[in-house]
């Protein structure tokens, strides 16, 4: 073809090989920033007098420390027998509703565990529904005649977060009784175990990894909890770091004590690692989904009222109950407050902003760690990339208290700057705005947007970026082109889970906002905490059906792991499903 | 040998070596290889899989650090241990085994995704040749995943040949066909190359491939070329007992496959 192209080389024949040395400073800035709260909490520690010490190891620390590990100890149990024994009822067995419950099992997860404790508190109070119910049934005509053990203790707390708490295990053992366990069950039935022999002689020991990772995950939010422990009166290491900082002003302490919940924090994420390392070794054999055994008369509703009550409990009572309260506040005073309004309007611009920053910062950190993946020297990439996801596991006040001494820091250096070029004092610009806040929630949800996009970017084939390097495109010019628009659903899906984790955050939320300033979750923890209950259900009930969102997400693509079929002849139906195990490779 | 000498060569690979850094220091992968193209010759790497061959093409394309020789187009270094021009400045294209194909592009967008410097009429009317040259005028608006394998080889064929490239490479570019679909597509795009008057070099496993496409051939092992020349001369003139064996073993496999594949 005798035919002079219009592509004449513009650019510089000549040039040393790029590195992705952009990309890889600003994942390091990112990790940096993860680390600095964690290096300012040991910092502030260390300030303190040992006077601090030894009154917070005589007075605070040994119940706090006792109640937090009942704390955790009973929630563990609960969420292992609740997660464990639902997802082997769905899995092994086929009974009426089974499919539904299925993902309804999930739905507990929508209910923050300050929002439990929140309705839970009403509805048990002793002159509430579910008491006076009782009473009118039993005969009694007074609480002083009957009441049920109060709430307001550690089993209560124990109870009412185990409840909302057991779909992490759910979640993780059910995906490993559905793709791992059929013929290994199998084999044992013929090697002469019974029904039930099967399920502790094999599902279980084959399911423990997975219920590690779930417990882990479970009591990782149970230690973030503020709001429902502080509402059941259980002063646990998380209440005593807000008190000591909010009530006495003393950070040392705080520190000290935050720096206590890390060494949990380590302890948990051990478990979880060790949990995933046996999974992964468990997972190398891709197996046949179990064939559940189909139940019939009085087991079959055995079943389903076994099945139900998790989801009744953790669900549909709160939820029901927020509902009915929302109902009864619109009802009487025929709107809501224009506070509450202001309120929402903040949760929705605050959450916003911090997803746009979260997702921005995941995609520079899992954009590094891939062009250093593909050069010589991967680890610095693979490193960022931990380091990024560590704010995760990292509970919102801890996180807060580390915050605080940067955020002043740049305060007081970012103002002096502004005053010597202006001539005036700008003010608080971290902390006297929701910068602070959008801060905070980037660094402790940057977790969800990194691995997301980790996992996306892992199945476009390296062949992809190179067919458009060659093709004239320029590194970022392919990340334009060519990944951004695959890793859609990537994005779409960890920006829905990244923005509704903020508009629930209480713990960090309390500490670090603005004078005034409001979100729907501190709305409802002051309601609480004051015991007026006026505008807090309208409050919770928006949270819980925002989020609703990320369990439909959830039930759509981890549970339907390996059931999914692709869709023929839908339009570029490789680009839209956020599935896990899909490649973009053609066979 | 009948190689063009270097100073009539378009393409030119003088004495490289390639490889990897590994905490002990640089792991060779291919050492001291040389082979020279003429402008519109079409030469073919075979060899065994893990031989060096396809580190070869990376390192034409780019994609792969020069250790020491050097890569020349018309005399002008592509690569050598000091200089390293970027992918996207090369002008050579490039088909991929799994072919590469953009999943969110129509096939006419994948085509179009390097012209971009084209207005949009010169663009639509360069993606019309281009799918023209492959038959696949009626596939415009179709998806990749909407294709059968031969077309979306084609469609990766006129993507790669789109922006008019000095050089293309081919990586092992029929290994996912069936093995009568491979040889047919093999003579076509054989065909299109010659007509188009393209410099490329395909890197393949498979000898029937090799010789129904190239005119010269180099077999590889071991990071080095055993010998480089027509495939006339491979077949008759083997440089030493090495070639000989592996053309007269491969012959058998092809043989083997083909009654295979017409059994079926």
């Amino acid at each position: 073809m005798s035919f002079s192209f219009a592509l004449a080389r513009r650019l510089p024949r000549f040039r040393r090989p790029e590195s992705g040395g952009g990309w890889m400073l600003a994942a390091a800035l990112i990790a940096l920033a993860v680390v600095a709260p964690l290096a300012s909490l040991a910092w502030s520690a260390m300030d303190a007098s040992l006077a601090h010490w030894a009154h917070l190891a005589r007075f605070v620390l040994p119940q706090a420390l006792a109640n937090t590990a009942l704390l955790l100890a009973g929630v563990g149990v609960l969420v292992t027998l609740l997660g464990t024994g639902s997802a082997w009822l769905v899995s092994a067995y086929d009974f009426p509703s089974r499919g539904v419950l299925g993902w309804a099992l999930l739905l507990p997860l929508a209910v923050p565990t300050y929002i439990i404790a929140f309705a839970y508190l009403d509805l048990l109070h002793p002159i509430g529904p579910v008491q006076t119910l009782l009473r009118d049934l039993l005969g009694y005509d007074s609480p002083r005649q009957f009441r049920l053990p109060d709430l307001r203790s550690l089993p209560g707390a124990v109870f009412v977060l185990g409840f909302v708490l057991y779909p992490y295990v759910y979640l993780s053992t059910r995906v490993m009784f559905s793709t791992q366990a059929a013929s290994l069950l199998e084999a044992a039935r013929t090697l002469g175990t019974g029904r039930y022999g099967v399920f502790w002689r094999v599902a279980l020991p084959l399911a423990r990894p997975a219920i590690a990772v779930g417990v882990s995950l479970a009591l990782l939010e149970t230690l973030n909890d503020i709001g429902a422990s502080e509402f059941l009166g259980v002063q646990t290491l998380t209440v005593s770091v807000y008190t000591t900082w909010v009530t006495r002003s003393d950070l040392a302490g705080a520190a000290q004590i935050a720096l206590t919940m890390l060494a949990i924090v380590v302890a948990l994420i051990l478990l979880e690692r060790h949990g995933r390392k046996r999974q992964r070794y468990a997972s190398t054999q891709r197996m046949r989904p179990m064939q559940p055994r189909r139940l019939r008369g009085a087991a079959a509703w055995a079943a389903v009222l076994l099945g139900w009550v998790p989801v009744l409990v953790g669900f549909v009572a709160p939820a029901l109950y927020l509902a009915v309260e929302t109902w009864k506040r619109l009802h009487l005073v025929g709107g809501v407050s224009d506070q509450l309004l202001a309120g929402a309007a903040n949760t929705v611009g605050i959450a916003a902003a911090a997803t746009a920053v979260t997702l921005a910062c995941g995609l520079a950190v899992a954009w590094a760690g891939r062009a250093m993946r593909e050069s010589s020297r991967p680890q610095p990439g693979r490193a960022c990339a931990r380091i990024a996801s560590l704010g995760y596991a990292v509970p919102g006040t801890v996180l807060a208290i580390g915050l605080l001494l940067p955020f002043v820091l740049i305060d007081r250096g970012l103002g002096g700057v502004l005053e010597a070029l202006t001539g005036h004092a700008p003010g608080l610009l971290l902390m006297g705005s929701s910068t602070a806040l959008v801060i905070a929630y980037t660094l402790r949800f940057l977790a969800i947007s990194t691995g997301a996009l980790e996992a996306g970017l892992s199945r476009i084939p390296p062949s992809l970026e190179q067919a458009s390097r060659l093709l004239g495109e320029t590194g970022s010019g392919t990340l334009r082109r060519v990944h951004l628009p695959l890793l859609r659903p990537a994005l779409a899906a960890s920006a829905l889970l990244v923005f509704v984790d903020a508009m629930k955050e209480l713990p960090a939320t309390l500490l670090l906002r603005p004078m005034n300033f409001d979100t729907l979750a501190t709305w409802l923890y002051a309601e609480a905490a004051r015991g007026t209950y006026e505008e807090g259900a309208v409050a919770a009930l928006g949270i819980v059906l925002a989020g609703l969102l990320p369990v439909v997400l959830l039930a759509r693509t981890d549970l339907k792991m390996g059931q999914r079929q692709a869709r023929p002849g839908a339009r570029a139906a490789a680009a839209q499903d956020p599935e896990p195990q899909k490649e973009y490779r053609t066979p | 040998m009948t190689a063009p000498n270097a100073a009539t060569a378009h393409l030119e690979l003088d004495h490289i070596r390639l490889g990897y850094d590994t905490p002990h220091g640089l792991h060779t992968v291919v050492d001291d290889l040389s082979l020279a193209l003429e402008r519109g010759g079409i030469g073919s790497l075979l060899g065994a899989s893990g031989c060096g061959k396809t580190t070869v093409l990376r390192a034409i394309a780019g994609f792969e650090p020069v250790r020491a020789g050097s890569i020349r187009l018309d005399g002008a270094v592509l690569s050598s241990p000091e200089v390293q021009v970027l992918p996207e400045q090369r002008r050579i294209g490039m088909m991929f085994q799994d072919y590469a194909l953009f999943p969110h592009l129509s096939v006419a967008a994948n085509v179009a995704f390097g012209l971009r410097r084209l207005d949009k009429a010169a663009r639509a009317r360069r993606v019309a040749e281009m799918l023209e040259l492959v038959g696949l005028r009626d596939a415009a608006d179709d998806y990749p995943h909407e294709l059968s394998g031969g077309m979306q080889q084609r469609v990766a064929l006129a993507r790669a040949l789109a922006p008019a490239p000095d050089v293309l490479l081919l990586d092992e570019p029929f290994s996912n066909l069936d093995v009568d679909t491979r040889e047919r597509l093999a003579f076509e795009v054989r065909d299109i190359l010659k007509s188009t008057g393209h410099t490329a070099i395909l890197v393949t496993h498979n000898q029937a491939e090799a010789f129904a496409i190239a005119d010269h051939i180099g077999v590889m092992a071991g990071g080095r070329i055993a010998q480089w020349d027509t495939p006339y001369n491979l077949h008759h003139h083997p440089a030493d007992d090495f070639v000989r064996d592996f053309i007269r073993r491969e012959a058998l496999v092809e043989q083997r496959e083909g009654v295979f594949a017409r059994g079926r």
